[in-house]
């Protein structure tokens, strides 16, 4: 059988990650379940997390190793891009102002978008110093 | 949720990514140069998608399976922020803010515009 092309494995990366990621954040959400009202906590998780190992792999996969076919698109695209999701946030701010909780809303916004984007520049500080990762 | 629920959660979180691998790359690609037109394309699709779905009243394991498992895998937080955080390390500092500011305004937007359009159906 002819080895699988490079598209088909890239899709297949993607796909792999995908299912991981989405699982992740679904199970997540599942086992503590939002109320509407407090802070959104499995989405919040989520994407804090999500953002700060997108960080380490793009750097480490971009900047620290050889390149590969399948690593970015499973790890990157696949498994962060599935983990972390931006409608999910807009719709709970949405809901949080809805329900009266403005004040909660603006910091959720604010915080999440402070810990992504410094938690993305962190990781990948970190990344590009470490000797041995 | 039932076991077809997670395994739908699992086949949609592959369909989504590769969706918004796609559309991203058509849309950068279309647009060119280095502010992320692709992502921002696939989040205010997404969100507006989302809104859509809530002002539907979809709930349950409809909402779970399309929600969570469809749009909450296109649509990505961690791109997002990985593009606006290398925009900012390679000094387009206003291109970085754009991103953030335009890509959150557009996306509140498109959700509340999903939502009213949703209830109105």
């Amino acid at each position: 059988m002819p080895y699988p092309s490079a598209r088909l494995q890239l899709s297949l990366a993607i796909a792999a990650g995908g299912v991981l990621g989405a699982l992740a954040r679904a199970g997540l959400e599942r086992a503590f379940l939002w109320d509407g009202h407090s802070w959104p906590w499995p989405t919040f998780c989520v994407n804090v997390v999500g953002t700060l190992l997108l960080g380490f792999f793009v750097t480490r996969l971009q900047e620290r190793l050889p390149p590969s076919t399948f690593r970015r698109p499973l790890l990157g695209t696949g498994f962060c891009g599935a983990l972390t999701t931006f409608s999910t946030l807009q719709l709970e701010l949405l809901q949080l102002v809805h329900h009266d909780r403005v004040a909660m809303a603006l910091s959720y916004g604010l915080v999440s978008l402070a810990a992504g984007f410094a938690g993305c520049h962190l990781a990948s500080a970190l990344s590009r110093r470490a000797r041995v990762l | 949720m039932s076991i077809t629920a997670w395994l739908l959660v699992a086949v949609l979180g592959a369909l989504g990514s590769l969706a918004r691998f796609q559309l991203d790359g058509l849309v950068q690609t279309r647009a060119g140069g280095v502010f992320p037109f692709g992502t921002l394309a696939v989040n205010i699709v997404g969100s507006f998608s989302l809104g859509l779905l809530t002002g539907l009243s979809v709930t349950g394991a409809e909402l779970f399976v399309l929600g969570t498992g469809l749009l909450g895998s296109f649509t990505t937080f961690s791109t997002w922020m990985l593009e606006a955080e290398r925009l900012a390390e390679e000094g387009e500092g206003r291109l970085a803010f754009a991103n953030v500011a335009v890509s959150l305004g557009a996306g509140l937007v498109a959700a509340l515009a999903g939502w009213l359009v949703g209830g109105a159906l």
